[in-house]
């Protein structure tokens, strides 16, 4: 497996919404080449007719009746938020300005 | 009589049932225990010594008023700080939540709070939990008792730190690769975590899903069990948790033994990287396990050695997509907010900021492992390996009734040591990730100290999964056998703070 370039790490970056700066994105360009060099020994296992595990318990959906019950009011549901407005959450805008 | 902040949980809840103290002196007595070394130990993140204070006086109310109170009713607990409580700040040792308080409990906290336990406060954690030492915490390192220079181990460094310096005698902690058993080991005291879907994740702010589990820690093997019982259970709110009965921790903690029962010792868990005074006190255990009556049995797994590669791909996989719910719009810190940037733009300033080293690497890495192209080669291969680790974990349990190794290669190593060397810093986890993967239950307690820098080393015991009584039979049979050879408590050996 070939070893993670800078370019990539900042493209990995990028998709994980982390606005790195340049001396980190060499710092941890350096550090995830070595972890993905040691986690890539899961290739050695000859492994192609196993099943994979993706949870320890066998999950099935959960239903319950849908009843109303109590929730959180907006005032709580709002605690939180770093802006609020109306009763609702207020964002930065969303769309590009055209 | 011994100070009450040296009281076992079973010890302070009868002394207060019988009448001999108030909830209330218990709980001050912690809290001015807080007080005098919490700045050596950094323990705890937040103390809310308020509503400890009126939690016990509600136990001691209800004991006026003859009712009748709950086995760990008034005792003491220190909560980690990645459970939310209702209107008290829940950071997960991160700068992405501080000042945060949750508009509601998990279901572990309301269970804490029903029994009458008294949360005296939040304790220190790796951030969102990923870490060995809570050197990755955003509010700075917490100390081991034993030698504040040293790491505690972490994740779940604070609630460790908690009980082994008597701030708490009880203490809850979660275990997604070890952050409840590598602590236990390196602070000599007793972890447990617990089969996966015991105790509800409902309120445990996520890390990686399939993995995280809330359990026990305590001074002794009772104690654990009680607390265990006392959180246990199915709960409506979290659909992976198991809808059946918990396994009897509390009677097996009461009647520890190990005559007749056959015992593995996995090959794979020594070698190079074990520390040699690690060896000699799980040699020794071994040994003693033979001389209670148990028989001794090598077993091999040999998928193990692959368990610490599928773990980082599987935990930062689930992690890159947990922690997509930090964008900053709807609770936590938001960074960049001046009408200029983007709410994308916002996104990544916030998560830029708000984030620590740890956290960004294991996000990058689980992006990576999960973008299309590596998907296959890394994610895809590491859940087959999972397989394979539940398989020998599956023929191992077709030998024996439990498994044994040390819980971790060494002992508690100095702060800043491995602080900016990931790879070093997982090997931390070797023995214990292994159960995380499978979903089994295990348990660390002090099996003695190192030779060589006279530090705690952990006895890890491994069940099958629903076999959590297991645990505290073999647990508390140990543990009587040493308190009987040591003469003391492992933590009276401590030095004082």
């Amino acid at each position: 497996m070939p070893g993670i370039t800078r370019e990539e790490v900042a493209h990995l970056a990028r998709l994980s919404r982390l606005e790195l700066g340049a001396e980190e994105l060499d710092h941890l360009a350096a550090q995830l080449d070595d972890i993905i060099g040691a986690v890539a020994r899961v290739a050695e296992v000859a492994a192609d007719d196993i099943p994979p595990t993706s949870h320890p318990l066998p999950l099935t959906n959960v239903m319950r009746p849908d009843v109303i019950r109590p929730g959180l009011s907006p005032e709580e549901a709002l605690s939180g938020a770093p802006a609020a407005e109306e009763q609702r959450f207020r964002v930065p805008r969303i769309l590009g300005e055209e | 009589m011994t100070e009450t902040i040296r009281w076992t949980a079973a010890e302070t809840a009868s002394a207060i049932a019988d009448g001999k103290v108030t909830a209330v002196e218990v709980a001050q007595a912690h809290l001015d225990r807080i007080e005098a070394v919490d700045a050596k130990v950094h323990a705890f993140l937040h103390v809310d010594a308020d509503g400890a204070l009126a939690a016990a006086k509600a136990v001691d109310d209800a004991r006026a008023r003859g009712d009748r109170l709950g086995p760990l009713a008034g005792v003491p607990l220190a909560l980690k700080d990645v459970f939310t409580t209702k209107g008290v700040p829940t950071t997960c040792g991160s700068k992405m939540l501080d000042g945060w308080k949750p508009p509601y409990d998990a279901t572990l906290t309301r269970r804490l709070k029903d029994a009458g336990v008294v949360i005296l406060g939040k304790t220190n954690m790796d951030e969102f939990a990923m870490g060995s030492s809570t050197e990755n915490s955003a509010y700075g390192p917490t100390g081991n008792p034993w030698d504040p220079s040293r790491v505690p181990g972490g994740s779940g460094g604070g609630s460790a730190a908690a009980i082994a310096s008597f701030q708490a005698p009880l203490a809850i902690g979660t275990d997604t690769g070890g952050s409840i058993r590598q602590p236990a080991a390196l602070t000599g005291t007793v972890g447990v975590k617990p089969t996966y879907g015991g105790v509800s994740r409902y309120g445990l702010v996520a890390f990686s899903s399939s993995l995280d589990q809330g359990g026990p820690c305590a001074r002794t093997v009772l104690d654990a069990a009680l607390l265990h019982e006392a959180i246990a259970g199915h709960d409506p709110l979290d659909s992976t948790s198991i809808d059946a009965p918990v396994p009897n921790v509390v009677e097996a903690a009461r009647s520890g033994s190990v005559k007749g029962l056959r015992i593995g010792v996995v090959k794979e868990f020594a070698g190079e990287g074990y520390q040699a005074g690690v060896l000699a006190r799980f040699a020794e255990a071994v040994e003693l396990l033979r001389e209670l009556g148990a028989e001794i049995v090598e077993i091999s797994c040999p998928n193990f050695t692959y368990a610490m590669p599928a773990y980082y791909l599987i935990a930062p996989s689930e992690a890159s997509s947990n922690l997509a719910r930090f964008d900053a719009m709807r609770y936590g810190l938001r960074v960049g907010d001046d009408g200029e940037h983007s709410a994308e733009e916002v996104m990544s300033l916030t998560r830029e900021a708000g984030f620590g080293a740890e956290v960004k690497r294991r996000i990058m890495l689980g992006t990576y492992a999960l973008s299309s192209g590596y998907y296959d080669a890394y994610y895809g291969q590491a859940q087959k390996v999972r397989t394979l680790i539940t398989r020998d974990f599956e023929a191992a349990f077709g030998q024996v009734d439990v498994l044994v190794s040390p819980t971790t290669p060494t002992t508690a190593f100095p702060i800043g040591e491995r602080a900016d060397d990931p790879m070093a810093m997982y090997l931390a986890d070797l023995c214990t990730i292994p159960s995380n993967l499978a979903g089994n239950a295990a348990m660390s307690l002090p099996c003695g100290l190192a030779d060589e820098d006279g530090l705690p080393v952990g006895l890890q015991i491994i069940a099958p999964a629903m076999a959590d009584d297991r645990l505290y039979r073999v647990g508390a049979a140990v543990e009587a056998a040493y308190l009987s050879r040591w003469g003391a408590p492992l933590l009276d050996r401590a030095p004082a703070l």
